[in-house]
């Protein structure tokens, strides 16, 4: 079994989300950096099935350098391989992206042989893009199937559940195949000492991308107007029902 | 432990205050002990605001692991920790659980046995632990990497966010305090120097206080009033990794001793099912204030900023080696948590300097937060604290180079590795060396002067060229064999204290300071700060104490009357800071006293031994004439104007040596050419260069001679120091009543001279005190104790080759004050016998002092 897990760094913000003054980057001057969330459980799915399947499950990022910060922390719970695609650090549109690590699953696996499975996270938590992960399945001729929160692999078949508000879809999918996985598919697990230690190790192989930029350009952030709440004291103790009757009257909670 | 919640008065119906006495900026630890304590000792109308929520503001009081470890070897640290714990007690917030501070190196062994040492002085219960016994407190440890442990059992967790609450609500329920969460200081406003109101969010303020308890915030909001609180934010690294299982069976938060690791500077501490590993052995990571993230910006919170796992991982490799259950346990948690360092590693307190009523109280630790709240409650309602000394803590005690970002940055770098590291009371700095050099230093250096540190001044301690005098001291060569006993040490010192005694020597002492007040209201002021009569005739001077309100001491130094309405005081380099504030924070409003502070424009070098007076004869003149330096001619404390060599100088007769001679003052830039022609007129008495090893410890204990933060401390007074005179001015003084009533009550302690009898330690190796508090103990090791609860330790330790002894400073109360009197000092958890030499200040050496006024 041999599985592929695609993350990217992003991030990680407060409830605030500062721009920078030109307004194209999130400002992250004092942030730390993470793995976009349903990416984290992609991982731990990863090494769950490598866990129950045996194989390998590798990792592959596109991003700056830094990113070998998100590539150690898959490998620090249990992932055995990492590819950085490097890049000089700007986001790439999604296009761009796919077609750069398309190009990179190619090569590799012309090497050491085709991944059964392919998993990217739903969207990530930055951009949102909800992209890269198909056009990557249709680069390589692939099936992929997003919003996945279950899944089981058995004689050649990945099962695939996807809830929906009508129930529970199934998908069995013939591997190779891909599959975009969501939050709440697992808990994904912290990283031990002796795993963070052992993350250092692992070999990072590096690759320059050489993709050409796609038709997504980048305008403009602006943060969303923020939401302001404010608090009316309506009086302390027993002094206060008369008020707090009124109000819920108001509200129609009382008639 | 009982929890208390919000109450309706935390968040207010009132409308925002426009006025109030006190307002407190900072709602962690130190801000709510503080007007608990404030609450305490009568205050009113105080307002306390946090720019975050309560009870968990986000600043490092939320991500402190909490643990008291209460042994110090600094007095003042040690006390304060001590009543912190205390208090904790009292308030049902201390969960007692032991801790081991455990070696991997025979230097931590040293260590602890002078961390026994210390526990002794200061009342601790505390004892030696071999591996197998810390393996029978601590079953998941490697012992075998261990070569022992230091265990104080009473260790404990303490809630600080609990605490702080309680205090808090303390000062609500008594009516004098109103609470205002989410409120951020937007400025401060200041009115003829003074703080006058405090701009928020929310409103302005008007108050006569303000007290800025921000932590690592402190530095910013000082800034908008034009005060400086010098402290930087730091990174802390702490993991939270777990479970693990035999924590989690013991269903305890706290069922094992916190181990701290000190040769990894790491610490394993138990939270429940889990362990909290924390680190100062990370390269140092310092933050500017303005660059701290918002609360909305955050993570996490503001001072729980992103884990930079690279620089853990040493730390988690040596904690698998000590616990290897570790390494399998999960990080669950991780944070680089910011808390804040100071240059010299202690509080920031008091009154800043640069504005009236603006008070810091700063740079606090979990362990120390409520009893720095205390102590500053108690300076702001006294005028000086009364829990104990602060000299160490006083936010006056920085220097302006020492307030610089540069300054803060280069001695945090170098002392946050030092935070579990094993530090002698000797040790120089390394970082920003050379920042302050009398006109002297090149001659110095040319004469293999080693050079100490005497805040930013570069003194020497002694000089190598001054090796060749153990040709004719040989008895001055006495090596002491214990590394620890002489390190930052030379028996040169002993040498150039023969010298000296015998002929003369010459000791630099520019970096002194010198405080002039001029103008026809500088007597009546200085009258009001000194015990002693400052109404001398011109051409004299003045030794005198000054003392705090509560009559303990203040300040100790000498004053020189230039003209009628000219006064110059002199003071050391240690609290030339603090002084210059005392002096000068109540001069008159109507212009009637001028200060200057001279210490720039002045060099100093004191001439002294029997051949002072004919080298300096032969080059200086007064008035065109031979000037006549005799004792007839210019007593004891005289002073004088003159020329050496045709450069003016100010000559002071006086000696802190014990011998003949005269402190030079002269303008920097003459400093050089005074320095040649001294030595050049001394040249055929063999006059040579002494260090400050000889003018602060060989030459001043065989005086007896005290010192201003050794011997001197605001807990003791004149009557007990032996420094009281005969009579009393009638002028009335700072401390004046409680002086008065001190001379007449009971002596509680005296001052005494103390040799050691025999050095000889159970290894069979000759050891010498370094003087860093060692407690004076019975014969059978019993501490001693005053009636007003103050331990007897040693204050100075040194030799004194002019005795063939070696001397100890100490008080002693009068039961042991006794001469001849056999006790014993503590040193390094063995003890030596001592002899009480002397009772009070007469001097062992020259009692009737005929050398300095011969």
């Amino acid at each position: 079994m041999r599985i592929l897990v695609c993350v990217k760094r992003v991030p990680a913000p407060g409830s605030r989300i500062s721009i920078t003054a030109d307004g194209l980057a999130v400002d992250t001057a004092f942030l730390g950096f993470t793995t976009s969330p349903h990416e984290e459980c992609a991982v731990e799915a990863a090494v769950q099935l490598v866990e129950a399947h045996g194989g390998s499950a590798t990792v592959l990022t596109l991003g700056p350098a830094e990113a070998e910060e998100q590539l150690r922390y898959a490998a620090s719970v249990g992932v055995s391989n990492a590819v950085l695609l490097a890049t000089d650090g700007a986001d790439w549109d999604p296009q761009r992206t796919a077609a750069a690590i398309t190009a990179a699953i190619t090569a590799i696996e012309d090497r050491d042989g085709v991944f059964d499975l392919i998993l990217f996270g739903n969207e990530s938590a930055d951009s949102g893009g909800f992209q890269v992960g198909v056009r990557v399945a249709r680069h390589l001729d692939r099936p992929i199937v997003n919003g996945i929160k279950g899944i089981s692999i058995a004689d050649g078949i990945a099962t695939l559940e996807r809830p929906t508000d009508a129930g529970q879809e199934v998908y069995e999918l013939t591997m190779p195949a891909v599959a975009g996985v969501k939050e709440g598919i697992n808990l994904p697990r912290y990283p031990t000492l002796k795993g963070r230690l052992a993350s250092k190790k692992v070999q990072i192989a590096i690759i320059e991308p050489s993709a050409k930029p796609g038709g997504q350009v980048l305008v403009r952030l602006e943060p969303p107007a923020e939401l302001t709440t404010s608090t009316t004291m309506l009086g302390n103790g027993p002094d206060a029902a008369a008020a707090v009757v009124d109000l819920l009257e108001e509200l129609g909670v009382l008639r | 432990m009982s929890e208390v919640t919000s109450s309706a008065s935390d968040f207010p119906t009132t409308a925002f205050p426009t006025t109030a006495k006190v307002v407190i900026v900072g709602a962690g630890i130190v801000g709510n002990c503080l007007v608990g304590h404030l609450a305490r000792l009568g205050w009113t109308d105080m307002v306390l605001i946090d720019k975050g929520p309560l009870p968990n503001p986000g600043g490092s009081t939320g991500h402190a692991s909490n643990f008291i470890f209460p042994t110090d070897h600094n007095k003042e640290m040690a006390a304060i920790t001590l009543e912190s714990q205390r208090q904790y007690v009292e308030l049902g917030m201390n969960n007692t659980c032991g801790g081991i501070e455990v070696a991997r190196t025979p230097e931590r062994m040293e260590e602890f046995n002078r961390r026994m040492t210390s526990a002794k002085a200061w009342g601790i219960e505390a004892s030696l632990l071999t591996p197998t016994e810390i393996k029978e407190m601590v079953p998941f440890i490697n012992e075998k990497i261990l070569l022992g442990g230091y265990y104080t059992a009473s260790v404990s967790v303490v809630d600080s966010l609990q605490t702080g609450t309680l205090l808090r609500q303390e000062a609500i329920d008594k009516g004098v305090l109103q609470v205002f969460a989410t409120t951020e200081v937007m400025d401060l406003e200041t009115t003829d120097g003074a703080i006058s109101a405090v701009v928020t969010n929310k409103g302005r303020i008007e108050a006569e206080y303000v007290v800025i308890a921000c932590g690592v915030w402190s530095p910013r909001i000082a800034a908008m009033a034009g005060a400086t609180i010098p402290l930087t934010p730091a990174v802390h690294q702490m993991a939270d990794v777990g479970p693990i299982d035999i924590l989690q069976q013991s269903g305890k938060e706290l069922a094992y001793p916190i181990i701290r690791d000190m040769d990894t500077f790491c610490y394993e501490r138990q939270s429940a099912g889990s362990m909290e590993v924390g680190s100062y052995a990370h390269r140092p990571i310092f933050m500017h204030p303005d660059d701290i993230p918002s609360i909305e910006a955050s993570a996490l919170t503001p001072t729980e900023l992103p884990f930079t796992p690279d620089d853990f991982d040493q730390q988690f490799e040596e904690a698998i080696d000590l616990m290897e259950m570790l390494g399998d346990a999960e990080i669950k948690y991780a944070i680089n948590g910011l808390l804040s360092l100071t240059p010299d590693a202690n509080p920031v307190l008091g009154e800043t300097i640069e504005v009236k009523n603006l008070w810091s109280a700063a740079a606090v630790w979990i362990k120390e937060g409520p009893g720095c709240a205390q102590l500053v409650a108690e300076w702001m309602t006294y005028g000086y604290p009364q829990m104990c000394d602060p000299h160490g803590s006083d936010i006056a005690r920085f220097y302006p180079h020492e307030r610089t970002e540069e300054h803060i940055l280069a001695r945090c770098a170098e002392h946050f590795n030092k935070t579990y590291g094993i530090v002698h009371p000797r040790e120089q700095w390394a970082s920003r060396r050379g920042m302050r050099r009398s006109p002297f230093f090149a001659r110095e250096e040319a004469l293999g002067a080693v050079f100490f540190d005497a805040r930013g001044w570069e003194r020497p301690q002694w000089f190598t060229s001054n090796e060749v005098l153990f040709e004719k001291y040989p008895q001055a060569d006495t090596p002491r064999p214990a590394e620890w006993d002489g390190r930052w040490w030379s028996p040169i010192t002993n040498a150039e204290h023969l010298a000296m005694r015998d002929s003369v020597g010459v000791v630099d002492l520019t970096a002194f300071n010198e405080f002039d007040f001029t103008g026809p209201g500088a007597m009546a002021h200085l009258q009001h700060i000194c015990v002693n009569n400052v109404d001398v005739a011109p051409g004299k001077s003045i030794y005198t104490p000054l003392l705090t309100p509560a009559g303990g001491f203040r300040g100790d130094l000498t004053i020189q009357r230039l003209a009628p309405d000219h006064y110059r005081v002199i003071t050391g380099a240690f609290d030339g800071g603090r002084d210059n504030y005392w002096f000068t924070r109540d001069l008159p409003a109507d212009g009637s006293v001028t200060f200057t502070d001279m210490s720039q424009s002045l060099c100093t070098i004191g001439v002294w031994g029997p051949n002072a007076v004919a080298t300096l004869a032969k080059i200086t003149t007064v008035n065109g004439k031979p000037a006549d330096l005799s004792q007839v001619g210019s007593p004891y404390g005289s002073v004088i104007d003159a020329l050496i060599d045709g450069v003016p100088v100010t000559m002071f007769r006086i000696s802190y040596v014990g011998e003949n001679g005269w402190e030079i003052y002269t303008r920097v830039e003459h400093g050089l050419h005074l320095w040649d022609s001294v030595f050049e007129a001394g040249a055929e008495f063999g006059i040579i260069p002494v260090g400050i090893g000889v003018y602060a410890v060989t030459g001043r204990i065989e005086k007896g001679y005290r010192l201003m933060g050794a011997e001197l401390e605001s807990e003791y007074n004149p009557v007990e120091a032996g420094l009281a005179r005969p009579k009393v001015k009638s002028a009335d003084f700072i401390g004046k009543a409680a002086y008065l009533a001190a001379r007449d009550e009971p002596l509680a302690a005296t001052m005494c001279t103390l040799s050691i009898t025999d050095h000889t330690s159970a290894a069979g190796i000759p050891r010498y005190p370094v003087g860093g508090n060692e407690p004076i103990v019975t014969l059978d090791g019993e501490r001693i104790v005053d009636r007003k609860g103050r331990v007897s330790r040693v204050t100075t330790a040194g030799a004194g080759p002019s005795l063939g002894k070696f001397l100890l400073l100490a008080y002693l109360p009068p039961e042991h004050a006794v001469e001849a009197n056999k006790l014993a000092i503590m040193y390094m958890n063995e003890l030596f016998p001592v002899t009480v030499e002397r009772v009070g200040s007469k001097a062992l050496f020259d009692p009737e002092d005929a050398r300095m006024k011969s």
